[in-house]
Formats: C-alpha cells, structure tokens, sequence
C-alpha cells in the first residue's frame, strides 16, 4: 500500500511538474501581454513532435536541446505576425485567435504524423528501473523531474538576474512606465513569448517519454495548466509553480483512493481556492 | 421618432418571417430541416451567452458546462425519472441554472481574462463527471437508449418525436419564450443598468450599483437559456455525449457571438446559422476540418472583429 502510495504521488509529481512548466509559460505571456494562449498545448505537442523527428538524426539528447528552441522560434514567428496585432484590444480576441491556432496545430500534427499514438525512445540506460522495490523509480522519470527543476531554476535565473528577465518582470508591473523608460516593448513581448513557448516545447519533450505522442496531447495538459495558475495565485509565478505541483500530487493520490475522481479533484480544489482565498495561493493581495 | 422606432421593428420581422417559413424554403436551398432547428437551438445558446458577453461586458468561455448540464438534465430525466418531454424540458434548464448559481458568488469577483479563465476551467468539472461516470452517464459513448416522446398538450398531443417540422416549432416556441424575456430585461432598467456596467464599470460602482450582484444575476439568467438550448439540443439528436460539455464547444458559442455581431441582438443567431452551415459542409467536404475551423476562428478575429451585424452597422450609419 505504502508503496502504491509512493507510486502515485511520485506520479503525480511528474505529471504536476509537467502542469507547472506549462503553466509557468502561460503565465509569462499572461502577465506580460494579458493573452491566454490556448494555442500553449499546440506548441507542447509540436515540440514533441518535432523531437520525434529529430531523434533518428540527432538522438535523445540532441533533440532535447534542439526541439523546445525550434518551437520558441514558431513562437516567436506567431507573435510577430499574429498576436502582436491584438495587443489593447478587447481580451476576447486574443482569446479567440489562439483558440483557433489551438484547432489549427491539433490538426495539423494529426495531419503529418497521423492520429495514432507514436513510440517515443528514450535512452535505454534511463528506463531500467534503478531499484527492484520501488521499481516505478525509473532514470527517466528522476531525469523527468530533475529537467523540470534545472528548467524552473534557470527561468527563474533569467528573470532575476538578466537584463530581459527584469525588464519582463517590470513590464507586468508596469508596461507604459517600462516603455517610457526606453524599453522596446515589442520587442519585450516577442521576447517574453518566445521564453513561453520554450517552456511548452521543453515540456513537450519531455511529456511525451511519459504519456505518449498523440495529438490531443496538448489540449489534455492544457486546462490543468489554467488551474495551476488559479490555484497558484495569478500574476504569481513562484505561485504557478506550486499550483502545478500541487494538483499533479493531489490528484495522483486521488488515483490510489477514488480513481473516477483522479481528473475532477483538481477542479475541486480550484473551487475551494478560489472560494477560501480567492486570490490564489500566494497572489498578491487586491491585484486582479 | 416614428421612422427609427419602424427600423427596429424591420430586422425583427424579417428574422421571425425567415424562422418561421423555414420548413418552406430550407429544402429548396439545399439545407434540410434538422439544419434549421440546429441553428436554432445553437442560435439561442449564443444568444444567451450574448446576454452575458456583449450586454453585460463579462467573457465567460465556459458556457459549454451548463449547454451540457441541460443536455444530460433533460436526457437523463427521460431515461431514468419520467418519458415527459415537458419536464425533461423544465429539468435540465433547472439543472443548469442551479449550477450556475452556485459557481456564481465564486467568479463574478473577477473581470477579463481571468473571468474566462475560471469560467472555462470549471467547465471541465461536469466534463469529466460525465466522463467518468459511465454507469449513469454512458461515458465517452454517450447516454442511448432513450428518445424524445410526443409532447402532450393535455387537449392534444404534438407528435414531435417523428415529425421533425413539429420539433422545429417546438423549438421555436422555446426560443420565442427566451429571447422574448432577454429582450424584455434588456429594455428594463435592470438590463440598462448592465449595459451601463459594460461601458463604465467604475462609473457604475459610483453610482451605488450593486456590480457583482448585477453580474451574477446576468451570468445566472444567461447560463439559463443556455441550458434550456442544451435541453433541446439533447432532444434534438435523441443522444447526448461529454463533447457536449466540453470547452471547445464554448469556444464555438464565443465565436458565433463574435461573427454574427456581439453588440447587436440578432447578431448571434446569424453567426450561428453560418457557423452550423459552415461545419457542416466542411465535415462533409474534408476530414481536417478542424483545421479549417480553427482559420476561420482566425479570419474572423482579423477581419471581422465587429461581426456582421456590427459592419452593416457601421456602413448604414457612414
């Protein structure tokens, strides 16, 4: 039982840190630019796909590099030519723009690499299991885990300690002062997009040695994203983060317990959230 | 005076002649009569979801859950409770309005995105109860094994389980009865108060409105009618599945809105009509016609933002 337990909350761990890579990207975007991207599983599911591809050239370790900048590329090809048009207008827009992108990439993946589920290799050194007792303790599922922290502390570096990184957290405070003060603020937000879509592509990579390359990939990570941001707190992104932690861990201990439950837990504890503290975890007081 | 108050009668009119012929003129034009109540019942979701987006200012995403909750309400009540068309009817936009009065007090705190954002995501809830939950709900395939009975008037009885003209008409009264009442509040100092909130929030909380309260109420009697169109759609297609409830199908409603034009009254239920005629030609023409969806989501965002009904507008006015 113990160890059942274990399972799944290491599990969900794995799952809530995918959540929390995801989230955090939307929520840059969120913050910085007031756009929703639903588009954010699309570009999730192409840097798996794109992984896929490159894997038979370039290995495991290659694409792992290679994929997640590739699809920061797209991204910043679809900000520049898309999105960028609908900043300061009605949020709806944006909303219904990535939403249609959304549609346009599930589809488009099904299209190149057809609807079924793909085979995905990792490195055969990383899937034996490392102990016979706990044996859901593969290398891959550490290296999961220990790739989302790496990826988590460098963004956090770049936000901290980089010239981009601060302008970005002072454009989400402030953007018009930012912009006064010299900043190109399109060039800010490019940037800050590209960033975010990174982060999908790196989690696309990686989720796919996890749950499988298929093409609704990215629209079943999608809404579990939203609520790690609602849950973390919005315009929190230290918040984001353990909002995604946290709901993968509860709902991989609801797997053990109520398994009908396993999707739907999360959603509950969004209502509990928002009904106990609405402002999120650790959102800051009387902002949104 | 007498000339404006007869332009705002013209467009009413027409679109009740248009409605109410439809079983005359539809098959001529190549469509068929399923396709006119399609249009209808979804017409009338995002028309009730125009009550809450363009009259009130507040982007809800998440209408699909309570468009579903009214689908499964009304399914589930022939299937398990009572064969009452009337009641499954009554039930299932119960059903949906409670729900929303519920999630209510929890979200119209929020405004923008983020409104979007909690309202989209708590669809997901009944998504995947209905999902999962496959004793009751039928699960991923669907809850069968029941159809839509002749509805009994008492006097007569309305066979609209075979005669898919007397369902049209059916539907139509409901949609009657809807927009009737929506446009009746909208005239009233309650929906000129909401109207007053989507131009000027702050003005409005100056002014000693009530906003949250004004929203809630807004957000209840517009997930509502967006039941009341769930119910009917179950009826409609005798079959129900979590598609229904899912938050691509809200996305759908949006876009309607958006297309036929979210400042005008009618203007969803034109968008509406192009959207279900659009898909279905494209379902029919090409199996990536999600993709196509998705561009049209797209064009419209770029090239039309104010909706048909908003560009008529606009070329009438300069």
């Amino acid at each position: 039982m113990t160890q059942l337990i274990l399972f799944n909350v290491f599990n969900g761990l794995i799952v809530g840190a995918f959540y929390a890579l995801m989230a955090l990207g939307l929520s840059l975007i969120l913050n910085l630019s007031g756009v929703i991207n639903f588009a954010h599983g699309g570009f999730l599911a192409i840097g798996g796909y794109l992984a896929f591809t490159m894997i038979p050239y370039v290995g495991f370790w290659g694409a792992l590099a290679l994929a997640p900048i590739l699809t920061a590329f797209l991204g910043l090809i679809v900000e520049r030519v898309l999105i960028r048009r609908l900043y300061g207008r009605d949020p709806l827009y944006s909303l219904l723009l990535t939403f249609g992108l959304a549609f346009m990439i599930e589809d488009g993946t099904r299209f190149i690499w057809g609807a079924q589920s793909l085979p995905f290799q990792v490195p055969g050194w990383l899937v034996t299991p490392l102990s016979s007792e706990y044996f859901f303790l593969t290398g891959y599922r550490l290296f999961m885990v220990l790739a989302v922290a790496v990826a988590v502390t460098g963004l956090f570096l770049i936000l901290s300690r980089t010239r981009l990184g601060i302008r970005i957290r002072a454009g989400t405070l402030d953007l018009e002062t930012v912009s006064v003060l010299g900043v190109n603020v399109r060039v800010l937000r490019n940037m800050n997009f590209g960033l975010g879509i990174y982060l999908a592509g790196l989690a696309g990579v990686l989720a796919v040695g996890q749950l499988g390359l298929q093409p609704t990939i990215g629209a079943s990570l999608i809404m579990p994203s939203f609520v790690a941001i609602i849950v973390g707190g919005l315009g929190s992104l230290p918040g984001t983060l353990l909002g995604g932690l946290l709901i993968g861990v509860a709902s991989g201990i609801t797997t053990v317990f109520f398994p009908s439950a396993t999707e739907a837990v999360i959603y509950v504890m969004m209502a509990v959230v928002l009904l106990v503290r609405p402002r999120g975890l650790l959102g800051e007081e009387g902002r949104f | 005076m007498a000339v404006s108050e007869l332009n705002k009668r013209i467009p009413t009119t027409l679109v009740w002649l248009l409605l109410l012929t439809m079983p005359y003129w539809l098959p001529k034009v190549g469509g068929y009569v399923e396709l006119g109540t399609q249009v209808v019942v979804l017409g009338l979701a995002a028309m009730s979801l125009n009550f809450l987006l363009g009259y009130t200012g507040v982007l809800s995403f998440g209408h699909a859950a309570y468009f579903g909750l009214g689908a499964y309400g009304a399914a589930m009540t022939i299937r398990y409770l009572v064969p009452s068309t009337g009641l499954s009817l009554i039930v299932g936009t119960l059903v949906g309005t409670i729900a929303a009065a519920i999630i209510g007090p929890m979200i119209v705190h929020l405004r923008g995105v983020y409104f979007a954002m909690v309202t989209i995501a708590f669809g997901q809830v009944f998504y995947f109860i209905a999902f999962r939950w496959s004793s009751v709900t039928g699960g991923d395939d669907g809850l069968t094994g029941w159809t839509r009975l002749p509805l009994d008037l008492g006097l007569v009885t309305v066979d609209i389980q075979n005669n898919p003209i007397a369902f049209l008409y059916l539907a139509l009264a409901m949609f009657a009865l809807a927009v009737g009442v929506m446009a009746w509040l909208l005239r009233s100092p309650f929906g000129r108060t909401l109207i007053a909130i989507r131009e000027n929030e702050r003005r409005a909380r100056f002014l000693g409105v009530p906003v949250d309260q004004h929203i809630w109420i807004s957000w209840i009697i517009s997930c509502c009618f967006v039941s009341l169109a769930g119910a009917l759609y179950a009826l409609l297609n005798n079959f129900v599945d979590p598609r229904a409830l899912y938050w691509t199908q809200s996305g759908d409603f949006v876009i309607m809105a958006v297309l036929g034009g979210m400042r005008s009254f009618w203007g969803p239920l034109i968008g509406a009509a192009i959207y279900v005629v659009l898909r279905d030609y494209l379902s029919s023409l090409t199996e990536n016609w999600m993709s196509f969806i998705g561009l049209f989501f797209v064009l419209v965002v770029l090239f039309f933002p104010r909706g048909i009904l908003g560009m008529v507008r606009r070329k009438v006015l300069s």
